[in-house]
């Protein structure tokens, strides 16, 4: 088993933390992962997406041409990002920040009040982890409890009360579905 | 795959160089490789190692002349427009005889180019790169764990025949994460052999000489024909490179770094769909893997090289198969990335009906 994902949206939505994140939980299950951004003269506000491929056995390709999973967090990513997902795959996207509708009927399409429902937690930054709990739920991709963990690899020095506030955002989208 | 840690290929290098014994990085910031000299400026710093960011790759490149010559492991990285800027340094450093280590993170040319991967500094690494009659030893990763790995093979190649050595990856390389197993018990650097010609005080013994040049009659062409001895003794001994579905191949795909994790996966899609494709990796670029292609080229009728160029290994392939098979072509230019699909889509328009 091979997948293959994009996220995209604007630097700042932690896009690049999201991909991450998803790579360090594949390790953990002990699966094969790679993670590529793009990278450079990205900032806050301007465009990030990253790959991450998450298989069974040694990954060959890094570089995502037709994704099985898509997630994204801003317009100007779906525009980009929905035709180019494979026949039957998934889309992801935050329904607060996208007006438009996608368009595909061959895929399944999955809105997220991502940015509502981080704001009611009390951190707009924290829709990424939305997002990826409502991600691995439908996809049973990895477990909750691994992406938990995984979390926790990435944010190293975040403090214990932060931690625990992206748990919260990761089972409330996990729990969406 | 317990064991293993999630890491950036620039980081993967830092440790690799760490773990090879080296303790002398010089080197001078820029895109995409600025991670190394970062981290490597913290754990030189935890090891008691020297990290020196110099103010020009000019004064990094001659600091590692310094140091290699005082029998110490010592590397650089940089990407392409500095690596330009090392290219005296490194001949003169060719023409002393001195191992050392440059990790070139390739990136889009000419000129400033971009920030995005590439390989267009192909012929600079295979073809010494600077003035004057010399070769450096070319090794191309295609993962973090390679790259973790190749600064002792790099260091130990370079001590052998007294030559640099080049690590040529490129920016997604450097930049991806993926899974590496610190797959080697990293070397002590006090338990390396002392060089017999490093320049270390001459107390109680003859003086030493490492210099680029003798300026005494017929002398440097002595000292080339010499040197030229030892290029032909690392292409006898040191081609490296690997295959994959080559036995049966109507098509072979020759790609290293990169491209040959891309071609690796449009070979699957190929085959899935009955087309008998193959993958040649080299690893080392120079000395090119010639003697395997030259056996392919018997079996093999046609050749796909795939490179983030507009064709430099290209010669190379037909160096070694002397133009007895078709050779066709795939390249993205100036920083462009081959996708999976792309490369099969080619090998459909060369094998055509023929699956």
């Amino acid at each position: 088993m091979t997948k293959e994902i994009i996220i995209s949206g604007f630097g700042g939505q932690g896009i690049v933390s999201s991909g991450i994140i998803l790579a360090y939980a594949g390790l953990i299950e002990d699966k094969y992962v790679t993670f590529f951004p793009s990278y450079g003269a990205e900032m806050r506000g301007g465009t990030a997406n990253c790959s991450v491929v998450v298989s069974g056995e040694p990954v060959a390709s890094p570089i995502v041409a037709n994704p099985d999973i898509v997630v994204i967090m801003n317009e100007p990513s779906l525009t980009r990002f929905e035709p180019t997902i494979k026949p039957g795959g998934m889309l992801f996207y935050n329904k607060t920040l996208i007006k438009s509708q996608p368009q595909r009927k061959d895929i399944a399409v999955v809105p997220i009040e991502a940015n509502v429902i981080a704001e009611e937690l009390g951190q707009a930054r924290i829709a990424n982890m939305v997002m990826l709990g409502a991600m691995i739920k439908k996809t049973k991709l990895l477990s909750l409890e691994t992406l938990k963990k995984a979390q926790r690899k990435r944010f190293v020095k975040a403090n214990d009360e932060q931690l625990a506030l992206n748990d919260k955002a990761l089972e409330k989208g996990y729990g969406l579905l | 795959m317990a064991g293993k840690k999630l890491m950036y290929g620039n980081h993967a290098v830092v440790e690799g160089v760490i773990a090879a014994g080296c303790r002398f990085f010089a080197g001078y910031p820029i895109t995409p490789q600025n991670e190394i000299p970062e981290l490597m400026s913290i754990r030189m710093n935890e090891i008691g190692g020297v990290f020196v960011q110099t103010e020009s790759e000019i004064s990094a490149i001659n600091m590692l002349f310094g140091a290699a010559a005082a029998g110490k492991r010592a590397m650089t990285s940089s990407s392409s427009p500095g690596i330009s800027l090392m290219q005296e340094g490194i001949s003169y450093i060719a023409g002393a005889d001195m191992p050392v280590l440059v990790v070139n993170i390739v990136r889009g040319g000419p000129g400033l180019g971009n920030i995005a991967p590439a390989q267009s500094d192909y012929y600079q690494a295979t073809r010494g790169g600077g003035h004057g009659d010399y070769f450096t030893i070319t090794l191309a990763p295609h993962s973090a764990q390679d790259l973790y790995e190749f600064p002792k093979l790099a260091f130990e190649l370079a001590e052998k025949y007294r030559n640099p050595a080049l690590i040529l990856a490129d920016g997604l390389l450097g930049q991806m994460m993926e899974p590496v197993e610190f797959s080697f018990k990293p070397i002590d650097p006090k338990s390396l052999p002392e060089k017999e010609w490093a320049l270390c005080g001459c107390k109680g013994r003859e003086r030493r000489v490492v210099r680029s040049y003798d300026l005494k009659a017929g002398k440097l062409e002595v000292l080339n024909l010499r040197r030229a001895e030892k290029y032909a003794k690392i292409k006898s001994n040191e081609q490296r490179f690997k295959t994959k579905y080559c036995n049966d191949a109507d098509l072979v795909i020759v790609a290293y770094g990169t491209c040959s994790r891309v071609a690796d996966a449009a070979v699957k899609m190929a085959r899935d769909k009955g087309f008998k494709v193959g993958l040649l990796r080299p690893i080392t670029l120079w000395p090119f893997p010639m003697d395997v292609l030259g056996d392919m080229v018997k079996k093999v009728d046609n050749f796909l090289v795939v490179e983030m160029s507009n064709g430099q290994m290209i010669d190379d392939v037909k160096l070694a198969t002397e133009c007895r098979s078709r050779i066709y072509f795939h390249g993205r230019p100036g920083g462009g990335v081959p996708t999976p699909p792309e490369i099969y889509k080619r090998i459909e328009e060369v094998l055509g009906g023929a699956r």
